[in-house]
């Protein structure tokens, strides 16, 4: 295969999609290979694999990834809270192989843009026409004085599901009746906005019936978060918010909620104007797009990566995807749907370039559940489309699920299906 | 019109966010179907518990559904939120494609009481089958498919009809009133079972 000729015809050929062309008839890559690299196995890469190989089983996709297993970030508050098994969260990669994908599990330590290669931790080099990045996120350890991802193996984050999740609900078994739980909620962007303040309220029903007399006591940087009305509304409702009483206290970023540091030894966390010492510990770090995006120079200098909306394409290295919640894809928030409806949008634009098609006109949406209580649960929607180079929310669409004032417990509740019904659909179209 | 179009394009160049299909091109029947899957399952068969299954509707009905969503007619969680984001374009594309798939009877994975199943049987032969054609398997009658669908759907489905929020036409509401006055709550159970089991 000659290299110099392939370019040449890429560049053509993005050249071509730049000026919005109906396409390429005739003009095919005869026999040449068509290869795709994805880097990570979440919710992202495992979509783009998957849909890859549904679009064109011609096309040769490889996924690699280090662990064997996948824990689902979504509904992993439900594990903290006991209502659901670590099992029913663990998803494997024997679908995709299925699929016809090459899983290998490794870890890639560096991508080449201009060799078009990927080097792994085991020391291959893998060729790629397209390679697609889904790193998700990396954590800025700096942020907080005495905090490390040595010290998070004791005192977790848990925003990555797995092992963290595991000792955060052994902690919570273990503390004493009257005990204090202390979340530090990260500054935005983050992955999964909504996700600290669902953890609290996971964590409130599981106290609310084992350990009443303890509390939740939610530090935060910020004055106001996703689905704020819907949150506080609910925890009025089912855990005495506002009250003397409460299981729940959140100290906003204007109160001093900003955490700066921490002491291991006395569990003591440091918070802009005052100590807060607690019996179980959460501190859930500012983030930046995951590691490799890093080191293969995808990053810009907000930590996450720049991409055309359409195609999921870099904007700094071209031929390399990256998408979730490592990407700038706003007004798309970083969470597990909108990755995955990345990854559909992402694979069709790979799928077109590599036949030398047109890429297809992108078609966007994101739906997130967070479940306040097991017979409450609420929702946030959007449908968005592609326009003049950016992603725009359909106006009249989307939004929050009403207010108590304004739906019925009963619809609530429907809510709370309708929630683990996600997860299960969610599930199957990512690893199949 | 050319007012219009320039008048759009000027919201464009200030980046206000605007009305997609007037600026969008329309996306394909595949990626508009793709942003339902992650809620209604692999190519809109659903794995439940709730989430209805919409392969296999036929069109009109989707459309139907889809319109009465984003009036509000319909009653929903979310779906009425949802609908509003697709024009009556894209909804028609969406619809050609699940009419295009094939259903998967969720009976094998829900648990049905075959008693109250086979009391179901005779009940729906009676009051429905006339518009829930072959034991509401069938998509041509245009009326939803009811035999294989997830229970706890048909059970929010039912709930609102008969409370009033969601509207039935002039048969339907003869029919389901006949048989409420009959069997009462226990009729409608022995339905659901019985199309919650139908393979």
């Amino acid at each position: 295969m000659n290299k110099i000729n392939r370019r040449n015809f890429l560049k053509l050929t993005g050249g071509v999609v730049a000026m919005g062309s109906l396409g390429y008839a005739g003009f095919a890559i005869g026999g040449a290979s068509k290869k795709v690299v994805v880097v990570g196995g979440g919710i992202g890469g495992a979509t783009a694999a998957r849909y890859i190989k549904m679009g064109d089983d011609s096309i040769e996709v490889i996924l690699i990834e280090p662990n064997k297993n996948y824990y689902t970030c979504f509904m992993s508050n439900e594990v903290l809270s006991g209502v659901r098994s670590l099992d029913s969260i663990r998803f494997d990669y024997e679908g995709l192989r299925k699929a016809g994908v090459k899983v290998i599990h490794d870890i890639v330590i560096d991508v080449d843009a201009n060799g078009r290669i990927v080097k792994t931790a085991s020391g291959d080099t893998i060729h790629y026409d397209r390679c697609i990045v889904s790193p998700g996120i990396d954590f800025r350890w700096d942020t907080i004085d005495g905090y490390d991802a040595k010290v998070a193996e004791t005192i977790p984050h848990a925003w990555k599901a797995g092992p963290q999740t595991v000792t955060l609900r052994k902690q919570l078994e273990a503390m004493r009746d009257g005990g204090t739980v202390i979340i530090a909620a990260p500054p935005n962007p983050f992955r999964c906005p909504p996700g600290p303040y669902e953890r609290a309220s996971q964590i409130a029903y599981y106290l609310k019936q084992h350990k009443p007399k303890s509390k939740i006591l939610i530090l935060d940087p910020k004055d106001k978060f996703s689905k704020f009305g819907l949150f506080t509304a609910g925890w009025k409702k089912h855990y005495g918010y506002g009250t003397g009483n409460s299981l729940i206290e959140w100290i906003s970023g204007a109160k001093g909620g900003k955490v700066e540091g921490l002491d291991v030894r006395t569990r003591t966390v440091k918070a802009l104007v005052q100590d807060f010492k607690g019996d179980v510990l959460n501190i859930i770090p500012a983030q930046k797009a995951g590691k490799i995006a890093h080191i293969a120079g995808l990053a810009d200098k907000s930590g996450w990566c720049p991409v055309d909306l359409k195609t999921f394409e870099s904007r700094i290295h071209k031929n390399i995807h990256v998408i979730g919640d490592a990407a700038i894809q706003k007004p798309l928030p970083k969470s597990g749907y909108a990755a995955n409806s990345e990854a559909k949008v992402c694979a069709a634009a790979v799928v077109a370039l590599l036949n030398g098609k047109a890429v297809p006109q992108p078609s966007y949406v994101n739906t997130c559940y967070s479940i306040l209580a097991p017979d409450d649960g609420m929702s946030v929607a959007m449908v968005y489309n592609y326009a003049n180079g950016k992603i725009n929310k359909i106006k009249g669409a989307g939004g929050l699920t009403p207010g108590y004032d304004k739906t019925t417990m009963d619809m609530r509740r429907r809510e709370v299906d309708y929630a683990h019904s996600w997860f299960n659909n969610i599930t199957k179209d990512v690893f199949g | 019109m050319n007012y219009r179009k320039t008048y759009l394009g000027v919201l464009v160049a200030c980046g206000l966010a605007i009305g997609g299909a007037a600026a969008a091109e329309m996306p394909s029947a595949t990626m508009l179907a793709n942003t339902c899957f992650g809620c209604h399952g692999p190519k809109g068969n659903s794995m439940g518990p709730a989430t209805p299954t919409i392969a296999g509707l036929s069109a009109e009905y989707f459309i139907e559904t889809m319109e009465g969503y984003k009036s509000g007619e319909i009653p929903s969680t979310i779906m009425g939120r949802i609908a509003k984001g697709y024009s009556e374009d894209e909804i028609k594309l969406m619809a050609g494609y699940f009419s295009r798939q094939k259903f998967d009877r969720a009976s094998k994975n829900q648990k049905t009481d075959p008693k109250l199943a086979k009391k179901g049987a005779k009940l729906h032969k009676k009051y429905c089958e006339k518009c829930h054609e072959e034991g509401g398997r069938s998509s041509e009658d245009d009326a939803g498919i009811l035999a294989g669908q997830w229970m706890p759907y048909l059970r929010y489905t039912l709930s609102d009809y008969l409370s009033g929020k969601r509207e039935m036409t002039k048969k339907m509401k003869k029919k389901v009133h006949a048989l409420k006055e009959k069997k009462g709550d226990e009729g409608f159970e022995q339905l659901l079972h019985f199309y919650g089991s139908q393979k």
